[in-house]
């Protein structure tokens, strides 16, 4: 194998050896696959982050239309007076929006780089021994949530494809009414419950392995990985689901 | 009192050389005992290629032992095949049964390219060690035994990573080509001692990117922790990413005091 070895060496530079320019801290840290894997495991505790708070923040449909208006209003005051209305939570959604990017990216390049490391495949079937569902499928369930949160925006804070919006004027205000007019069309009920399936698969085994890559590993609490990965995705799929199930039993605007 | 398994169908990738495409062809086993290892069946199989003047397969081989990490094969879509913590060396023709048909193929990963047949450079995991898998000792005397206490403890999470025989399988069946398994093992090895104290960081930063070098990168699917015939714990990658964190941080203040 000697040989073969060789041509991968690279010339001989003797002592004088070029010194690698090196990059911004932050951009050099970044360049590397294990980088990528901090800020992927760093921007999904942000995201999981929002997600528990958005749905816990649904669930005041449960208190009714005054209660689940003010909540809306009150997000908007968040602050208030220290800051004038709406800029902290336009700092909020400035902040989602960059860990989605960076989320997105680091995602894209690693597959890329996975790509790369194996051009030739297996020619026979594989035979996975432990990987499951949630952890084969991140890809394809990170795909299917960000299209379902375009939907999402374009439902609920533009209006666009919400029937409030087709036929009168859609006031943004008015959450609960544009949440039960848009949950009473059946098959945008089943998207939004197939799209938060397909999120709570992608926190199972998210939350999970941000522990891996962050190396927050300790024998102590090891075996609470699995339980709190299977936690939040449980809490969370129960709680998004349960909306648009409300609103069509007639429990929520009937 | 042994058995003996017949009509064994065997689907092997064969491949010239490096550039060649490759393709599977099929042979047969008429009759080998159910003591046979995997690769005395595949001597079997040499021989009879020879005695019809045939070239025989290629597949790489040395202790037969389960220690040196010389042995690799993909066998029915599992590296090192259905039997857990097992090298191919010592995975037995009992765990197959007769009429059986078995696929095998080479490692698959860019930083391991094919040879011939079966046998896979993996030289690329020379470079890792190079870059940062060693300590620095004294020279002198000899110096007395247990002259550094290291905890029990200690010694033994050192000694399950230091059991890594660098086959590869980790690599193979990760579903990303990634090396992390491998590399985080040495690591961890080193850096859990009290000898590897001096290069730790210094090791963590320059073998990690190395093995960006030539590697993917991981997801966390914990194939390789199922593959390893040494069974070492992927708890070890998360040892070597807490490392590679505090290195990038260490180091970079040592580098600005200079």
């Amino acid at each position: 194998m000697a040989q073969v070895l060789e041509s991968q060496r690279g010339p001989v530079t003797g002592t004088a050896v070029a010194k690698k320019k090196r990059r911004p801290f932050l951009l050099d840290l970044y360049s590397t696959a294990v980088g990528k894997k901090y800020v992927m495991a760093l921007t999904g505790i942000g995201l999981i982050g929002f997600v528990v708070f958005h749905m816990i923040g649904n669930l005041k449909m449960y208190l009714g239309q005054a209660d689940m208006d003010h909540y809306a209003e009150f997000l908007k005051a968040l602050l208030y007076p220290i800051a004038p209305k709406g800029v902290v939570l336009w700092l909020l959604r400035g902040g989602l929006l960059t860990m989605v990017a960076l989320h997105i990216h680091a995602a894209y390049s690693l597959t890329q780089l996975n790509h790369k490391a194996r051009p030739v495949k297996y020619q026979s079937e594989r035979d996975y021994q432990v990987a499951n569902f949630a952890s084969r499928s991140m890809r394809y369930t990170g795909v299917t949530v960000l299209l379902f949160v375009i939907w999402h925006l374009l439902d609920l804070t533009w209006g666009v494809v919400n029937t409030v919006g087709a036929d009168g004027e859609f006031i943004k205000a008015d959450v609960y009414d544009n949440v039960v007019r848009s949950f009473e069309r059946w098959p945008v009920a089943l998207f939004y419950i197939l799209a938060n399936i397909m999120l709570g698969i992608h926190l199972f085994h998210g939350v999970w392995s941000l522990f891996q890559s962050m190396g927050w590993n300790s024998p102590r609490f090891n075996e609470w990985r699995r339980s709190i990965a299977a936690g939040i995705a449980t809490i969370v799929v129960v709680g998004n689901v349960s909306f648009p199930v409300a609103v069509l039993a007639g429990i929520v605007g009937g | 009192m042994s058995n003996h398994l017949k009509d064994i169908i065997l689907k092997i990738w064969r491949q010239n050389g490096p550039q060649d495409s490759g393709r599977f062809e099929t042979y047969k086993v008429d009759e080998i005992s159910d003591e046979a290892s995997f690769l005395e069946m595949l001597d079997y199989l040499n021989e009879q290629l020879i005695t019809d003047g045939k070239e025989a397969i290629v597949f790489d081989h040395d202790c037969r032992e389960g220690i040196c990490g010389t042995c690799s094969l993909m066998i029915n879509g599992q590296a090192h095949g259905p039997e857990r913590s097992t090298a191919t060396c010592q995975l037995h023709m009992r765990k197959f049964s007769s009429g059986a048909e078995i696929v095998i193929e080479p490692w698959r990963a860019a930083a391991f390219p094919i040879i011939k047949d079966l046998m896979v450079d993996r030289s690329a995991f020379d470079r890792i060690i190079e870059s940062g898998g060693f300590i620095t000792s004294v020279t002198g005397g000899a110096p007395d035994a247990n002259l550094i206490p290291i905890p029990k403890p200690v010694a033994d999470s050192a000694m399950d990573s230091a059991a890594c025989i660098g086959c590869g399988a980790c690599v193979a069946a990760c579903p990303n080509g990634a090396a992390n398994l491998f590399t985080s093992a040495k690591i961890a090895h080193l850096n859990l001692l009290p000898q590897g104290q001096a290069e730790r960081y210094k090791r963590a930063e320059s073998m990690i990117e190395k093995m960006d070098e030539y590697f993917g990168s991981c997801t966390n699917h914990g194939e390789c922790e199922a593959a390893c015939p040494k069974e070492i714990s992927i708890d070890v990658i998360a040892l070597a990413n807490a490392d590679y964190r505090k290195a990038k941080l260490k180091n970079r203040k040592f580098i600005s005091r200079i």
